[in-house]
């Protein structure tokens, strides 16, 4: 049996039984809201929520593989698991899928790191453990592969829109399909931040403890700054209301999808700067990026063209169409709920 | 609608066959998480029936003498319920292949039109003897037309071992008229729904590749990243088909192929799906809702049943898949095509009288070549 050791749990914390760990590391919830000394981890764990939710960021852990003081690697899990604490305390869901979104992006990174450098038969058990506890998929590794059955990949795959996600263009044999360690962690990145939400949404929200009152303040007043834009989503089609659904979720969009999404809001007079920050949940989201190509779609660069949203017709063959009786009539998403 | 002589003979034939050739229905051991349907001679298709036995599958075989008989590849937990409350748990692989979606330059040499009032062969879209426009078309395969398919289900079947794991519970049936079913039951494919079904098809046609899974990049390629003849799974196919096995040609070849750019490169890789790829229908393989006919039943189109093809290679559908009555029958045929049916020709006729064993003229009628003249 593979079980996880300080160093995994720093790097992959809610993989952690919360109360057992806090249990087993001779600590009380008290103690982590009033202990003098665990001020540096109340801290750290309002940090990681705070760098998630206004900056965008994932969080950084300062765990160097090198030197791992003594109370580095629990010092990790406790602010992750503090973090959890506050966020349910303040009950600030926006900042809960915020941090969700981020923390899964950093256990990415370890997990790419992980996978590539698993070498020896433990290293393997271990990396192939980290991914049957995250996602339920049994990988284990051929050459310098990661390989997973073809019914699992297509599971996933097919969630993803690029063309070199097809199964046509990954070598498979014998029934099973071979990953590089980041296509591997790629392909269950949701699942990922899928877990990360539901271990949140599961724990039990403790009662108040008088230390931790002042950090969950500020993630109230945090959490009110961060509502989403001022749009009453009610008007919008089915259409568009997946497609932020989807960008909220963390999932990736197609193209198509987001071309849909800026050219209707830009239909509907909203501002460059106001459509932005529905991408920022996109897995490959850069803000600049993002800026530029919605200046592109609005005509204030490149061309000048200003482009419109796709027709319904042409959404239907993009299987972005989600039709409700209330579309009928209308030949474009903008057209929805007019009149 | 078919004519009452006919249809009378059709029964007849239909009664005797399921009487006598029960045993050669092939009857999967979970028949009660399985939906049945049939169709009649007279009547449209009949579904979302659950037969608990082979009882109730002999009854209903023995009462209503169905012209088609399916069942699904899915299994359910309430099958007889509306498809959206059967609860959908799990469904065979089917790959269909017919030779009439192979484009084959034979067809039209044994494709014949007839007119559906007066049953004499028209030309064009208005029949010339009695002035009716109600042309059908009927095709009567040839052995090219098996030929190619087989040629297609060894395709398959390589994809499925070597790429796809799937080394047992294949089972192959000719589909009764023209191609093949190729069954994969019990594979770890069995839980996946419509959308991954369609990527697996995608996968067996080779469409959708890119340039880049063959070695062939925007910016060029090398002959290192280009694939071998030995190589497996599609880059070893396309190796083989475009490389060809000489090692002296490689160096041309690749020079010829690569030297078009990476656009070049693509329509070729498109082009050859056509070729490499495996014509099947994929419609079918997706549709995890869909009733087939079932291995053992007579194909309505046809008489001839669905078998399972022990060796593609030696299968010969026209004599095994024969197994309608060999009574004598008098029948009025107007078939242009000659044919071949267990081991003896038939025709061409030209609108004339004739006596044939019961199979061939089942097979005659159900194509509307030929009416039972009642005696």
């Amino acid at each position: 049996m593979v079980i996880l050791g300080h160093l995994e749990l720093a790097k992959y914390p809610f993989l952690a039984d919360a109360g057992q760990y806090l249990k087993e590391c001779g600590f009380t919830l008290e103690q982590l809201g009033g202990d003098p000394d665990l001020q540096a981890v109340r801290e750290k764990a309002f940090h990681r929520i705070q760098m998630a939710a206004e900056e965008g960021r994932v969080y950084r852990s300062d765990l160097s593989e090198v030197e791992v003081g003594e109370f580095a690697l629990p010092r990790e899990v406790f602010s992750f698991l503090l973090a959890i604490i506050l966020l349910k305390l303040s009950g600030a869901h926006y900042l809960i899928r915020k941090f969700a979104l981020q923390e899964a992006r950093g256990a990415e990174s370890f997990l790419e790191k992980d996978l590539g450098r698993a070498v020896t038969d433990t290293q393997i058990r271990l990396a192939a453990k980290i991914i049957w506890d995250l996602a339920g998929v049994e990988i284990s590794k051929q050459d310098d592969h990661f390989v997973i059955t073809t019914a699992d990949y297509l599971r996933r795959a097919v969630q993803f829109h690029a063309k070199e996600w097809k199964l046509i263009n990954r070598r498979v044999e014998s029934g099973m399909v071979f990953l590089t360690p980041h296509e591997t962690v790629r392909l269950i990145r949701q699942e990922l931040v899928t877990y990360i939400n539901s271990k949140i949404s599961a724990a039990a929200t403790p009662s108040m403890v008088p230390g931790l009152q002042e950090f969950v303040d500020r993630l109230v007043a945090m959490n009110s700054q961060f509502q989403p834009v001022a749009v009453a989503s009610g008007e919008f089609p089915p259409c568009i209301k997946h497609a932020i659904k989807t960008l909220e979720d963390g999932e990736n969009l197609s193209h198509s999808g987001r071309f849909m999404l800026a050219t209707f809001l830009l239909g509907r007079g909203y501002t460059i700067e106001e459509i932005a920050p529905y991408f920022q949940n996109a897995p490959d989201y850069n803000k600049s990026i993002t800026l530029y190509q919605l200046k592109h779609l609005s005509g204030k660069s490149g061309s000048g063209t200003r482009y419109q949203c796709q027709s319904c017709e042409k959404l239907r063959t993009l299987d972005l169409c989600y039709i409700i009786p209330e579309c009928a009539g209308i030949s474009n998403p903008t057209q929805f709920g007019a009149g | 609608m078919m004519k009452e002589p006919d249809a009378a003979f059709i029964r007849e034939c239909l009664r005797r066959y399921y009487y006598e050739n029960f045993g050669v229905i092939e009857i999967p051991d979970d028949m009660h998480h399985r939906e049945f349907g049939y169709k009649k001679v007279d009547s449209g298709m009949i579904r979302h029936i659950q037969l608990k036995n082979k009882g109730e599958l002999r009854l209903l075989l023995m009462q209503e003498t169905p012209l088609d008989v399916y069942v699904s590849n899915a299994r359910y937990t309430f099958p007889s319920l509306p498809m959206n409350e059967k609860m959908w748990q799990n469904a065979d692989i089917i790959f269909d292949i017919d030779a009439k979606d192979l484009n084959l330059e034979c067809r039209p040499s044994h494709t014949t039109s007839i007119c559906g009032d007066c049953g004499r062969e028209a030309v064009g879209h208005r029949c010339g003897s009695c002035g009716s426009g109600r042309i059908s078309n009927a095709s009567l395969p040839c052995d090219t037309c098996i030929k190619q398919s087989k040629l297609e289900v060894k395709k398959l079947l390589d994809i499925l071992k070597e790429d796809l794991g799937v080394y047992q519970d294949i089972q192959i049936y000719f589909s009764g008229n023209e191609g093949f079913h190729v069954h994969v039951a019990g594979s770890q494919f069995e839980e996946l729904k419509s959308r991954e079904r369609s990527e697996l098809s995608d996968y067996v046609m080779f469409r959708g590749i890119i340039p880049e899974r063959l070695g062939m990049r925007k910016s060029g390629s090398s002959k290192t990243s280009l694939p071998t003849t030995s190589e497996g799974g599609w880059r070893g196919r396309f190796a083989r088909e475009v490389f060809g096995s000489k090692k002296s040609t490689r160096t041309k070849k690749i020079n010829e192929i690569t030297s078009g750019g990476y656009g070049a490169f693509e329509r070729l890789t498109s082009s050859l799906s056509g070729t490499i790829g495996v014509r099947i229908d994929p419609g079918v393989t997706m549709d995890i809702h869909r009733i087939f006919r079932m291995p053992g039943t007579v194909n309505g189109k046809s008489g001839l049943t669905k078998v399972t093809c022990l060796s593609i290679e030696s299968f010969d559908p026209y004599r095994e898949a024969v197994l309608m009555p060999k009574d004598i029958s008098l029948v009025r045929v107007s078939c242009p095509v000659p044919f071949r049916l267990n081991g003896e020709m038939f025709g061409p006729y030209r609108n004339e009288y004739v006596q044939v064993p019961a199979y061939a003229a089942f097979y005659l009628v159900c194509k509307g070549l030929a009416h039972v003249v009642s005696s």
